[in-house]
């Protein structure tokens, strides 16, 4: 039935061809990053794969589901330490990265539960009592922390003599892909839109069927998987924890990336993470001024763009589809 | 009454000192269309959010088909057969036409999520067949692509009542369908009601302020005032009903 071909032809990823070539295009160009780009700013795109995979977590509880989370932190630390431990006790890498991501996404469902009474600012309180308290949790216990001398994780060992950024390089490239196609899946999946349907309007999303403590759980639980995998990846890419690294500043960080990327829109977050560690990094000596600047990034996109930087995008997209008749 | 499909019984429902609703009870037979009237207040809202589950009732009970609805959350209900629209619309307003009628749908999808992280869509072409009947059954192709918060009211209620039908309810409840809508479209939805019934085999439970409209569709109504059923019967006999003459226009 040509219809049905219709419909399935409708729900394919990157519809237009000329689309679909400038994302090969870009993604090809991104695959062979190691041997063009400065030295230097290898690490800084390894780091962006990374913290975009996390604030896609953040995104989808914040942007998609209207649940307020300031304790990503937590669900950072949760995963960066779970894959800490798992890796000195000689597990494989794959392995311990999803057991990273299962262990945050674990704690998240278990913090998903007072959201499901509060809403607004008594969440984001809550949340924040969260992050802070598995801050002084990782702080204080040694036998989790590694004591003074903090937690040495055993680097990754490239095969084919290839250069050890270039390997984690492509690496966290692969896995940054593997985890932005899953969320592109799932938030135009049923998935998807029963967390926007619960946004829009709790009342009319489970008077139509949807099981709100269900769909908020699960909300919670995919953020944080996103988030501890984040968490992990970073704990290899520091190659060394310590608690300093978890506290509400990087709550925080996550919180500016989205907004200025762009609520409810992963592009947005890929672009959101970009910006908080390229824009830092562009400064240079003026690092003081990285705080002001993420302020006042926030508040112009409030009041000028809503949509953050896919908004911009976006715009960018229907002028040139309008072009030349704009 | 055996074969009724909603039965109500002594409906109490209080807020504080408030009492919406005083004791109601009424019942439904399959396939009929039923309409409640009754000016403000009079607790028609607060009948419809005790069935769907969103209010919990004082003390009485409601069953359909038989069973207790009593203590089902709303989605329980909804998936039991019931489904209803708003008074003020609830839509998702930043989804599309499409979407409001896919979630629609979500009760009846096959739920798998490692598969729709990995794209797998055949659930959603099973049921956006569905979904397409309902968009060409309320006239609705011009706007499937649209987001909802951009389309005009008339458009709002239809989608409305389209994702309602998309969860194939057994009874479908109304609140105000053709309130604040133009003369014309009154007429239109007037059809489409009438018309639901017998290609979707739903009955219908039917708030409406306009007496006119709900005498045209119902083969029943009840008369609610302050909480109480007032009176029941065919249009014409209610309205024959000295309460309700005075309760419409006055105590002359
Ligand atoms: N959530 C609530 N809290 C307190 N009182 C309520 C609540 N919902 C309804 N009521 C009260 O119950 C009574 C009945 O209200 P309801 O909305 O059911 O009336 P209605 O017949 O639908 O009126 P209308 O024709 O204006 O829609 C009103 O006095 C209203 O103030
Ligand atoms: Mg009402």
């Amino acid at each position: 039935m040509d219809l049905v071909e219709n419909y399935r032809e409708e729900l394919r990823f990157a519809r237009k061809p000329l689309g679909r070539s400038l994302l090969v295009l870009l993604l090809l160009a991104l695959a062979v990053l190691p041997w063009w780009c400065p030295s230097g700013w290898l690490a800084r795109a390894s780091m962006v794969c990374l913290l975009a995979i996390g604030v896609i977590g953040q995104n989808l509880l914040i942007g998609y589901s209207g649940l307020i989370s300031f304790g990503q932190a937590g669900f950072l630390a949760i995963g960066a330490y779970a894959f800490g431990h798992l890796r000195i006790a000689g597990v494989p890498f794959p392995v311990a990265l999803l057991a990273a991501g299962v262990a945050a996404g674990l704690a998240g469902y278990l913090v998903g539960f007072p959201s499901l009474r509060l809403k607004g600012p008594y969440l984001a309180i809550a949340t924040l009592g969260f992050g802070t308290a598995t801050y002084q949790i990782f702080a204080n216990v040694e036998w989790l922390s590694g004591g003074r001398a903090g937690l040495s994780i055993p680097p990754l060992q490239p095969p084919f003599g290839i250069a050890r950024d270039t390997w984690v390089y492509l690496l966290y490239y692969v896995i940054f892909l593997v985890f932005t196609g899953a969320a592109y899946n799932l938030v135009s999946s049923y998935v998807g839109r029963a967390l926007v349907a619960v946004r829009d309007s709790d009342i009319a999303a489970e008077s139509m069927g949807v099981n709100l403590s269900r769909t908020k759980l699960l909300a919670f639980f995919i953020s944080s998987f996103y988030t501890g995998v984040s968490g992990a990846l970073m704990a290899q890419y520091l190659g060394h924890l310590e608690p300093q690294a978890f506290n509400i500043s990087e709550s925080m960080n996550f919180f500016v990336a989205v907004i200025v990327g762009g609520l409810a829109s992963i592009e947005g977050s890929i672009f959101g993470a970009a910006f908080v560690v390229l824009v830092p990094a562009l400064l240079g000596s003026l690092r003081w001024a990285v705080p002001v600047l993420f302020g006042t990034a926030i508040l112009s996109v409030l009041i000028f763009e809503p949509l953050g930087l896919a908004g911009m995008w976006l715009k960018t997209r229907l002028y040139f589809r309008l072009w030349p008749f704009r | 009454m055996g074969e009724a499909l909603l039965e109500v019984r002594d409906l109490t429902l209080r807020f504080g000192g408030i009492t919406a609703l005083g004791g109601v009870s009424l019942s439904i037979a399959p396939g009929e269309t039923l309409a409640v009237i009754g000016p403000n207040g009079s607790g028609k809202t607060s009948l419809f959010n005790c069935v769907t589950g969103l209010y919990k009732p004082t003390s009485g009970s409601i069953t359909l088909g038989g069973e207790s609805l009593l203590g089902l959350s709303p989605d329980r209900v909804t998936a039991r057969g019931v489904a209803r629209t708003f008074q003020n619309l609830r839509l998702f307003l930043h989804m599309t036409v499409l979407d409001n009628l896919m979630l629609g749908r979500h009760l009846h999808f096959r739920k798998n999520i490692l598969a729709a992280a990995m794209r797998v869509r055949d659930e959603e072409v099973r049921h956006r067949a569905k979904v397409e009947e309902i968009i060409e059954f309320l006239d609705l192709e011009a706007w499937r692509d649209s987001r909802v918060a951009g389309c005009a009211y008339g458009v709002q209620k239809r989608v409305e009542i389209g994702r309602a039908l998309a969860t194939e309810p057994r009874l479908l409840l109304l609140d105000e369908p053709v309130s604040g809508l133009t003369a014309e479209e009154k007429e239109e939805v007037s059809y489409w009601i009438h018309e639901i019934r017998g290609r979707f085999g739903v009955t219908v439970l039917l708030v409406e302020h306009d007496l006119r409209v709900a005498s045209r569709l119902a083969q029943r109504m009840v008369v609610m005032d302050r909480g109480l059923k007032l009176t029941e019967g065919t249009p014409e006999e209610v309205q024959r009903h000295p309460g309700v003459i005075r309760a419409y226009l006055g105590d002359q």
